[in-house]
Order: C-alpha cells, then structure tokens, then sequence
C-alpha cells in the first residue's frame, strides 16, 4: 500500500537499459522534511533512480508518487509535476546563453504564467537565498563552478518544489568550492525541503542525512541513519564500499 | 595603340561605361531583390524544417531527408532549367524571378537545414533536461533553450553557405532575370565590348564584399563562451 503521509513513494520501480537492468525492484519511501542520501558504486543505479523520480527516465515497471500523485499514469500532467519536483545535476546545465536571473525566470514565465516582474522579483529572491545577489546580470561563464551550482540550485528552489532531486551535485566542482554548495543545501534542510541526495560526500551525508541508502547492482542493499550506515554496515557489500571509500 | 590602351578600351571603356552603367545599376537592385528574398524564406524554410526534425518522427524525417540531400547533389542550374522550362508544359508558367527565388531558396532551405540540425544535435542532453526538469514543454525547451544556442553557432557556417547560395542569383541570365550577369551580358552583345562584364563583376564585388565582412562580424559577435 503506498504510503499516504510520504513525500515520495517508490515502489517495485525496475528499469532496463537493453539487456541491463539497472534497476531491479526498488522500494523506497522519503517522508516530508527528510533528507534521504543514496550513496553506493558507480553504475549501482542510483542516479537512474533519481532520474526516474521526475521521468527523465521511464521506468519500465513500479510505482513513484510525489505528494500523492502517480507519476507513471499517462494521465498525470508530468509538466505541472515537474515543477514540483527540483533537479539540480551534476554539470549544473544553466542556460548558457541567458543571464543568471533569466536562467531562473524562464521556467516561472513560461511554465508558471508570472508576469515578467513578478517572476523577477521571485528569481531574485532566490539568487538571494544562494548568496548570488550579485549575479543576476552574470552570464553562466563568468562564473565559478560553485556559483553554477548554487544558481542551478536557485533555479529550481524558485519554482518552489516540494521535493528536491540532487544527482551528485559536488562531483564536478574543486575541493575548495564544494563547501559553498553543500551550504546552500544545509540552509534548504533547515528550512524544511525534502531532498534526495546522490552523492559521495560521506561527511555531509553523516552530518545531515535523515536516514543514508546503499545502493549496489540496482538494489538497495540497506538503508537506515547515517551512524548505523556508516558506523555499523550490516552489509558485507556495503562495507567493503565504505572500505574502498576510506570512508 | 600601346597594350594598356588596348585594355582599358577592351575592359574600361568610358563611351560604354556611360552607355550602361545605369542597367548594371538596374541589375544590381534586382540582384538585391532576389538575394534578400531567398535568404528569408530559404533561412526561415530551413530552420522550420530543422525545428520539425527534432520531434524525431521517422516518416517525417526520412522526407526532410531525402528533400535535404536532393537539393544539395543537383546542381541550382538544373532545378532551374526543368522548373523554367518543364512546368509549364504542364500548366504552370511561373516568371523568371518566381523560378530563381524558388529553387534558390529550396536549395538554401536544405543546406541551412543540415547546418541548423547539427546545431541542434551539439547542444548537450543536459540543456534539455534542465529546461524539461522545470516544467517546461518539449516545444518551449526548443524554443527557448536549445534554437537560440543552436543558431548562435552555426552563424559562421551559415553566413559563407547563404552567400554562395544567393550568389547564383547570376543564374537569372540563364532565363531571364535582369539581374546583373544577365544586364551585362546584354550589354556586352550590344556594345561587343567585355566593358559590361567588368562592370558586372564590380558590381557583384561592392554588392557581397560588406555582406561577407558582415559575416566575419556576426562570427566574433557570437563566439560567446559556452560553459
């Protein structure tokens, strides 16, 4: 039975590339204000998961509801669906031939009807609330690899989802730029955001995961909180990859 | 008579040049008339067609495919030649005009269709992702997101084809379109003087050479960096 209360409810989701399944009956369940992290090696499928949850992938076969809504019955407007659902990937992908703030208002213009002044005033909030105030007038370029996230970041917060997707959102940036990301992050935790993290940042996910999910093969190995994950792995699997993480 | 004298008479020839001068002119406007005309409709054809491309409907596709690589293997001349000549025996008689600015804006058409449909393909998948992942459409992430990169880049590429394509607008001469090549060459069987045809080439010169400066301008105008 699906979960009522939950943000997002996943259920018995597979997913073949080919010959390949990716994806092999996944059941998971993140509950409003949760952060969920889902960590795990490289081709385990877990950014296929998070790609499935706003259908950027389809799944061959399951469940995924957000707030309720199926989003695999071909009746569901995934459009309007989307809007509630935040993406932020893995080479930010802003728009490189518009500012900042016209990357953030394009898709409250033309996929929410704001007025060009109200979706202004909406983008600017949000390049606020990421500490780019400054960087409205700023083409994608002039920035730094941090300062793309973080609007990428802002991009999505301004159509204010109900959930956010990560997809290693760190993993293209230097050491040094990451922290301003993973701050930015924090504050939407605080503020109340659902959020689900694919990540390798073992410390964030220690420090502010809700519960922490381990991925191998297209599977979900276990999951529980992050001291249990990290401090005691009931998984040989799972061990062996906290192992090779020096984690 | 010294050989300088011989040529200037041959190629320069003042009593000529007065005499027809103002048709060269006359071929210039028409010249314009029908390069401006198929750069609109053949650019305009072209990315409409790469547009259409896009929603990868297989049926659809082979045809703008087949349309594509058609028009770019004939020879203009020849799709001139049975347009001009050919349908009217079937009943439809279109002017010289009517004919070059059809055929030479089909055979822009198809070029800027394969330049724009390699734009669009060098745009990365995430660009279509990010703008679908907000709630946009296929049609507004097209619109909004992918062309306009899509046609900053292929400006270059663009520019040099449409100047050779409405360069042969001197393929009017071959059916009677007063445009320049065709008023010179009038002149120069009037006059038996090659005096017409240099004014011609001059006039080509001072028509072309601003638009292929313009060309090399709109290029480091839109070399913007792409992240």
């Amino acid at each position: 039975m699906p979960d009522s209360a939950a943000m997002l409810d996943v259920a018995g989701l597979r997913k073949r590339f080919g010959t390949l399944e990716v994806l092999r009956g996944i059941d998971l369940t993140v509950r409003p204000q949760e952060l969920v992290f889902v960590i795990g090696p490289s081709g385990s499928g877990k950014s296929t998961l998070l790609r499935c949850c706003n259908r950027l992938e389809e799944p061959d076969e399951g469940s995924i509801r957000v707030d309720g809504v199926e989003l695999l019955d071909p009746r569901t407007d995934i459009n309007a669906m989307r809007r509630q659902i935040g993406m932020v990937f893995q080479s930010f992908n802003l728009y490189p031939h518009m500012t900042v703030l016209a990357n953030i208002t394009l898709a409250l213009r033309k996929s929410l009807g704001k007025s060009r002044a109200e979706a202004r005033d909406i983008g600017e909030a949000a390049l606020a609330r990421v500490g780019l105030a400054d960087k409205a007038g700023a083409y994608p370029a002039q920035l730094s690899g941090g300062q793309q996230q973080r609007a990428a970041i802002a991009r999505a917060v301004a159509l204010e989802p109900k959930i956010m997707l990560f997809d290693e959102p760190t993993s293209a940036l230097d050491p040094e730029l990451v922290g301003s990301v993973l701050a930015v992050m924090r504050e939407l935790r605080g503020a109340g955001m659902t959020m689900v993290v694919v990540s390798h940042e073992m410390r964030f996910a220690r420090e502010a995961a809700d519960r922490v999910v381990f991925m191998d093969a297209g599977a979900i190995v276990e999951e529980g909180p992050p001291e249990q994950i990290f401090g005691a792995p009931r998984h040989a699997r799972t061990r062996s990859f906290l192992a090779d993480f020096g984690g | 008579m010294d050989s300088s004298t011989i040529f200037l008479d041959a190629f320069l020839n003042p009593a000529v040049i007065d005499r027809y001068l103002p048709d060269i002119l006359k071929g210039m406007v028409v010249t314009v008339e029908v390069a401006l005309a198929v750069v609109a409709t053949g650019i305009a054809l072209g990315l409409a067609l790469a547009a259409l491309r896009s929603f990868r409907v297989r049926a659809v596709n082979a045809a703008i495919v087949l349309f594509v690589d058609v028009f770019r293997a004939l020879p203009p001349l020849v799709v001139i030649l049975i347009v001009y000549f050919g349908l009217p025996s079937v009943g439809i008689t279109l002017s010289g005009f009517a004919v070059l600015w059809l055929v030479l804006s089909l055979v822009l058409a198809a070029f800027a269709e394969e330049i724009f449909w390699s734009g669009i393909l060098s745009i990365r998948k995430g660009q279509w992702e990010a703008a679908r992942s907000t709630g946009l459409t296929f049609v507004q992430t097209l619109v909004w997101v992918i062309l306009p990169q899509a046609v900053r880049m292929t400006v270059p590429p663009l520019t040099n084809r449409t100047i050779a394509i409405t360069k042969n607008s001197a393929l009017g001469a071959v059916i009677g379109v007063p445009e320049i090549l065709m008023q010179a060459q009038t002149a120069q069987s009037f006059s038996g003087n090659a005096t017409p045809l240099l004014l011609g080439a001059i006039a080509y010169i001072v028509l072309f050479v601003p638009v292929v400066a313009l060309g090399r301008w709109l290029e480091t105008r839109f070399a913007w960096g792409r992240s």
